[in-house]
C-alpha cells in the first residue's frame, strides 16, 4: 500500500468523490481573465449583504424618527386608543346623544358604588401592583415591563450575575483597549510606552474580549439555560465558581505577560503562552463536566436544542484548544495549518456555536412562543458541524500551504450558506407576527440586529473565502471589518439580547429604558460606521495593490477610513459604558423588587382589620 | 434500555459530537500539519538564523510585529513586489518552538498594514537605517503609522562604542535624550531583519508559477488602461517605492545617514555612469553614510532609466535623461566583474 498513489492523495480524493465535488482539487487555475471589480459576482454579492444591513437599521431607524415625529404631534393618536378618542371626540352633539341614549339602555346595571360615597379609592389591602400614572413619553416608547422568576434558587442567581459582571468588565476593559488601538491608527506618537504600544495592544484587546467578555458571558448564560431546560438544578454551584476563577485568572495572566512582551508565537488568538491557556482549558473543561452533569441529571426524556449546541460548543472549544497548543506537528508550516484550524474552529465551533445555543432558548423565551422549527435547527447543527471544521485554511488563500486544502476549506465555505440560512430562517421565522413584541421589547432588538448580522457576516465569510475575492481584501483592512461583523454584531448583539432578556428576570430589576436604547444605537451606529470605513478602505487598499503602486500610497489613502474607524469605535466604546452601567444596575442597584406574594394571601392577612378604616370613612361621610 | 435517539441519550450524543469533531480536525488539520512539517526541509541554499538573529526573532515575537507584517510571498500577481517568486513550504521548514514555554512563531502574518519582509533583508540592508526607522518611522517614512520603539534604544553613557550613536533628526529625538544608542535588543532585531531573505531554489526545481497575470488585451477592453502600445514607466512611482526610504520624497536624504540627491554632482553630472552603476552595483564608499543596495537584479533597465530620470529632473536637479539603453550598456559591463 505504500507506494500507491491512494496513500498521497487518498484523502483529499476521498472527500471529494465522497461530495460528489470534480476530481480536480488540486488543478491550479491558470486563466483568470478578470474583468473589473463590479462584474465579479463575488464582489456584487457582498454588496447586497452590506445592502441589507445598511437598509434594515435604516427602515429600522426611520420608524423610528416617525413614531417621534408623529408622537410629538399628536400623542392622543399613538395607539388605537387615541384614534378612539379622537373618533369619539369628534363625533356631533346628535351622534353623541344618539350613542349614549342607546348605551344607557343597553348598560343599565347598578353601579354598585350605590352605598358608597364618592372619595377617591383606597387600595389598603395591596391588590393592585405597579401602578404608574401617566407613563406616556412624549419621546419614547414606552417598552413592556417584564416580571421576575419567583422559582429561582438565590445562590445560582449569584454565580450567574457574577459571571455577568465579570463579562461586562472585561468588556469595557478590552472594547477600552481596542479603542486606544485604533486611536493609535490616526495617531501614532500618541505615546511612547512599550507596554501601550499596538503590537501588544492588540492581541490583549482581541483575546480579553474573546476569552474575558464573550466566553464568561456566553458560560454565565449556560449556567441559567442549562439547569432551566432540564428541568433540573445546576449540578455544582462550585464547579461554576471554579470555572469563573480560572478563566478570570487565564485572563488576568494573560493581560500580564502580553504587556510585559511575552507572546506565545504571534498566531492570532493563541498568544497567551501555554500554561496561561491551559487555566482557561480547564476552566472550560470544570463547565463542560457541570454542564454534562445536569444534562445527565435531567427530569426531560430529550435534551432541549439549546443543549447540543451549549454541550458541543465547550466540548469541541476543549478539543480546539488542546490541538492548538500540542507541539508535535507544529514545526514549519505545521504551525501554519495548525494556525489556520484554530483561529477559525475558535470562532466558528466556540462562540458562534455556544451563542446560537442560547439564542434557541432566549429567542423563543422573549417572544414567548415555541421556536419555528426543531428540524430547522437539528440540520443547522450537524451541518455546522461538518462544515465549519472543514474550513480553517481559508485564512491562507494563495499562501505555501497545500493547494488541495485551500480548494477544500473554500469549498466547505460555501457550503456554510447551509447552516447559516437554516439557522437565519429559523430565527426570522420565529420572530414572524411578532412585530408588536419586537417594538415593546428592550432585548428583542439586540436579538433581531444579531440575527441579521448573522446571516451577512456569515454569508460575507463564503464569499471572502473565494479565490477572487481574496485578491482584493486578503491582509487588507476588510479583515477586521469582518471579524467585526461576526464578533461584535453576531455573537455581542445576541449575548446582550440574552442579558437584557435575562438580567431584569434575576431581581426584577429593570434598566433604564433609555439607557439601553443608548446602549443599542451607539453600538449599531459605531459598528457601521466602522465596517464600512473599513470595507471601503480596505476595497480600495486592495485595488492600490493589485495596481502596483507603491505601497505607501496604500497606507496614505488609508487615513480618513481609519479615522471613521476611530469614530465609530468611540460610539460602540460608549456603548460598552451605557451597558456595563445598566448591568450593575439590575444586578446590584437600589433594591430588588420583593417577590410578589399571591393576592389572596395579603387578603387572608387580616380582612377585618383591613376594611374598618373603609367602614369608616364610609359613616363619616353620611 | 439504552436508547439510540441522540437527542435523550447524552453519553451518545457527547460521543458523537467529540468523535466526529476529533476525527474532521485530524483529517484537516493534524495529519496535513504532520505531513508537510516532516516532508519539507530547509532549502540547501537557505542560510540558519544565527543566535543573534534568533534572539532578534523573539523580540519580534514579544514586541507583536507580525500584527502588520506578512511574510508570504504568495502565488499571485500582486506579490511580485514582495519576492522574486512564490513562498514554497521549504522557506518555513526551519521554524520550531522559540522555547518550552513559546510556540512556533506565526510569521506568515496575516493583515499587510505594513510592508511585507519576506526580503527585507535585501530591499533594505543598511542597518542604520533600520535602526533608525525602528528608534521613530517617522523620521524616515513620513506617512508611515508603526509605532516607535524608543524603549529598544538608551541614552549613551561612558564607554558606550562611540560608533553606534545614531544622528537623529532633533524633531524627532525623545525629550531628554542626547545621544541615542541602540540596545543589545535592538541590534538583534535588526540582524534578524536584515537576514529575511529569499533563499534560491535548487537547480531543477520550478518555482511555483504566479497567477492572475493581468491580461493587457482583456484589460484595455475593459477601458481600464490607454490602449496607447506602451505604458509609459513612471519613474515617479519607482522612485517611491525602491528608493525614497532612505533619500526622501524632498530628494534631500537624512543627515547622517543618507545622501541627499538635491543638488547631488552625482546626479547631476553630465555623463550619468557613475550614478547608474551606483544603483546597479550598491554603494558603500563613503563612512557618514549607510549601505546602498544594488538594483541589478531587482529592476529593468527601462525601470532604472526610468528612475534615473526622474532623478535628474526633480527637486531642482536639471540634467539629461538617460535611456534604457544606456543601461543597459551599462549592466552589461557589470555582468562579467559580477560572475567574478
Amino acid at each position: 500500500m505504500r507506494n500507491l498513489p491512494f496513500k498521497l492523495y487518498g484523502r483529499p480524493l476521498l472527500l471529494a468523490l465522497l461530495l460528489g465535488l470534480p476530481a480536480g482539487l488540486r488543478a491550479q487555475a491558470t486563466t483568470p481573465a478578470e474583468g473589473p471589480m463590479l462584474t465579479q459576482p463575488a464582489v456584487l454579492g457582498m454588496m447586497a449583504l452590506l445592502l441589507i444591513i445598511v437598509l434594515g437599521a435604516a427602515g429600522l431607524l426611520v420608524s423610528r424618527v416617525a413614531a417621534l415625529i408623529r408622537g410629538s404631534q399628536k400623542p392622543s393618536t399613538e395607539n388605537e386608543a387615541g384614534r378612539f378618542d379622537e373618533t369619539v371626540t369628534n363625533l356631533t352633539d346628535k351622534q353623541l346623544a344618539a350613542i349614549l341614549e342607546r348605551r344607557q339602555g343597553r348598560e343599565f346595571a347598578l353601579s354598585g358604588a350605590e352605598l358608597s360615597g364618592g372619595s377617591p379609592a383606597h387600595d389598603t389591602q395591596g391588590l393592585v401592583q405597579h401602578v404608574a400614572l401617566n407613563v406616556h413619553s412624549q419621546w419614547f416608547h414606552e417598552k413592556r415591563r417584564t416580571a421576575p422568576f419567583t422559582d429561582l434558587d438565590p445562590r445560582l442567581t449569584v454565580l450567574i450575575s457574577a459571571f455577568l459582571l465579570c463579562a461586562a468588565f472585561w468588556l469595557v476593559l478590552g472594547t477600552t483597549v481596542g479603542w486606544y488601538a485604533g486611536v493609535k491608527f490616526v495617531s501614532p506618537d500618541v505615546d511612547h510606552v512599550a507596554a501601550l504600544s499596538f503590537g501588544r495592544l492588540r492581541p490583549i484587546h482581541t483575546n480579553m474580549v474573546f476569552w474575558g467578555w464573550t466566553s464568561l458571558a456566553m458560560i454565565g448564560l449556560g449556567y441559567f439555560v442549562v439547569p432551566r431546560t432540564n428541568n433540573t438544578p445546576l449540578f455544582s454551584l462550585k464547579w461554576g465558581w471554579w470555572s469563573l476563577g480560572l478563566i478570570n485568572a487565564s485572563v488576568i495572566l494573560g493581560t500580564a505577560c502580553l504587556l510585559a512582551g511575552i507572546n506565545n508565537g504571534g498566531g492570532e488568538y493563541r498568544e497567551y503562552i501555554w500554561p496561561v491557556a491551559l487555566l482557561f482549558a480547564v476552566g472550560v473543561i470544570v463547565a463542560f463536566a457541570n454542564f454534562y452533569q445536569t444534562v445527565a441529571h435531567r427530569t426531560t426524556e430529550e435534551f432541549y436544542i439549546s443543549n447540543w449546541y451549549i454541550l458541543g460548543a465547550t466540548i469541541w472549544g476543549i478539543v480546539l484548544t488542546v490541538i492548538a497548543y500540542l507541539p508535535w506537528y507544529q514545526n514549519g508550516l505545521g504551525e501554519t495549518i495548525t494556525q489556520g484550524y484554530y483561529m477559525h474552529m475558535g470562532v466558528g465551533m466556540w462562540f458562534m456555536t455556544f451563542t446560537l445555543g442560547l439564542m434557541y432558548y432566549f429567542l423563543p423565551m422573549s417572544l414567548n412562543k415555541p421556536i419555528y422549527s426543531y428540524s430547522l435547527g437539528v440540520l443547522a447543527f450537524w451541518t455546522q458541524l461538518l462544515f465549519y471544521s472543514l474550513i480553517g485554511t481559508h485564512h491562507y488563500i494563495f499562501s505555501p500551504l497545500p493547494w488541495w486544502l485551500q480548494t477544500v476549506a473554500i469549498v466547505f465555505s460555501v457550503g456554510m450558506i447551509i447552516p447559516v440560512l437554516a439557522g437565519t430562517i429559523n430565527f426570522l421565522m420565529t420572530f414572524r407576527g411578532s412585530r408588536k413584541r419586537v417594538g415593546d421589547s428592550y432585548s428583542l432588538p439586540f436579538l433581531l440586529m444579531g440575527v441579521l448580522f448573522y446571516f451577512v457576516g456569515s454569508f460575507q465569510g463564503s464569499l471572502q473565502a473565494l479565490r477572487y475575492t481574496n485578491l482584493v481584501w486578503h491582509f487588507t483592512d476588510f479583515n477586521v471589518a469582518h471579524s467585526h461583523v461576526t464578533m461584535y454584531g453576531i455573537v455581542s448583539f445576541m449575548l446582550w439580547g440574552c442579558i437584557y432578556t435575562l438580567a431584569p428576570k434575576l431581581r426584577g430589576r429593570e434598566p433604564r429604558q433609555a439607557l439601553v436604547g443608548v446602549h443599542f444605537w451607539f453600538a449599531l451606529v459605531g459598528l457601521l460606521a466602522y465596517v464600512m470605513a473599513l470595507m471601503i478602505g480596505g476595497t480600495l487598499k486592495g485595488m492600490s495593490w493589485m495596481a502596483g503602486e507603491p505601497f505607501m500610497q496604500s497606507v496614505v489613502l488609508m487615513a480618513p477610513y481609519w479615522l471613521w474607524r476611530a469614530i465609530g469605535g468611540t460610539f460602540m466604546l460608549l456603548a460598552h459604558f451605557v451597558f456595563f452601567y445598566n448591568l450593575v444596575d439590575m444586578l446590584l442597584g437600589g433594591k430588588a423588587v420583593p417577590q410578589v406574594a399571591p393576592a389572596q394571601d395579603s387578603l387572608a392577612q387580616n380582612p377585618l382589620k383591613q376594611a374598618v378604616p373603609q367602614a369608616h370613612d364610609v359613616l363619616e361621610r353620611i | 434500555m439504552m436508547s439510540w435517539n441522540v437527542y435523550s441519550n447524552h453519553r451518545l450524543f457527547v460521543g458523537i459530537v467529540f468523535g466526529v469533531f476529533v476525527f474532521l480536525s485530524v483529517l484537516i488539520a493534524v495529519q496535513p500539519a504532520a505531513r508537510i512539517q516532516r516532508e519539507n526541509a530547509p532549502l540547501p541554499t537557505a542560510v540558519a538564523l544565527t543566535t543573534e538573529q534568533q534572539a532578534g526573532l523573539r523580540v519580534f515575537i514579544g514586541e507583536g510585529c507580525v500584527a502588520c507584517h506578512t511574510q508570504q510571498v504568495r502565488n499571485i500577481d500582486m506579490d511580485k513586489m514582495w519576492g522574486g517568486r512564490p513562498a514554497v513550504a521549504a522557506d518555513y521548514a526551519w521554524r520550531q518552538r522559540l522555547d518550552v514555554w513559546r510556540a512556533t512563531p506565526s510569521t506568515l502574518g496575516s493583515e499587510r498594514t505594513g510592508p511585507d519582509l519576506t526580503e527585507v533583508g535585501v530591499r533594505q540592508p543598511s542597518d542604520l537605517w533600520h535602526l533608525l526607522h525602528l528608534y521613530q518611522p517617522r523620521s524616515v517614512v513620513k506617512e508611515s503609522i508603526m509605532p516607535a520603539f524608543p524603549w529598544l534604544f538608551r541614552d549613551s553613557v561612558a564607554g558606550t562604542p562611540a560608533g553606534l550613536a545614531l544622528y537623529i533628526p532633533a524633531a524627532y529625538r525623545e525629550p531628554g535624550a542626547h545621544t541615542v544608542v541602540p540596545t543589545r535588543r535592538a541590534q538583534q532585531l535588526v540582524a534578524y531583519l536584515m537576514s529575511l531573505k529569499q533563499a534560491a531554489l535548487p537547480t531543477g526545481q520550478v518555482a511555483p508559477a504566479f497567477l492572475y497575470v493581468k491580461p493587457p488585451k482583456a484589460a484595455v477592453a475593459a477601458g481600464l488602461v490607454a490602449s496607447d502600445a506602451a505604458p509609459a514607466i513612471d519613474g515617479g512611482a519607482l522612485y517611491a517605492t525602491n528608493c525614497q526610504a532612505c533619500h526622501q520624497a524632498t530628494g534631500e536624504g537624512l543627515k547622517g545617514a543618507f545622501p541627499p540627491l538635491k543638488g547631488s554632482p552625482v546626479v547631476n553630472n553630465a555623463d550619468a555612469t557613475l550614478m547608474v552603476n551606483i544603483i546597479l552595483q550598491g554603494y558603500d564608499a563613503r563612512a557618514e553614510y549607510g549601505v546602498m543596495p544594488p538594483f541589478g537584479s531587482r529592476l529593468t533597465d527601462a525601470e532604472i532609466a526610468a528612475i534615473v530620470s526622474h532623478e535628474r529632473s526633480s527637486w531642482g536637479n536639471s540634467a539629461a535623461p538617460v535611456t534604457a539603453d544606456f543601461v543597459k550598456k551599462l549592466r552589461a559591463l557589470v555582468k562579467p566583474v559580477a560572475a567574478l
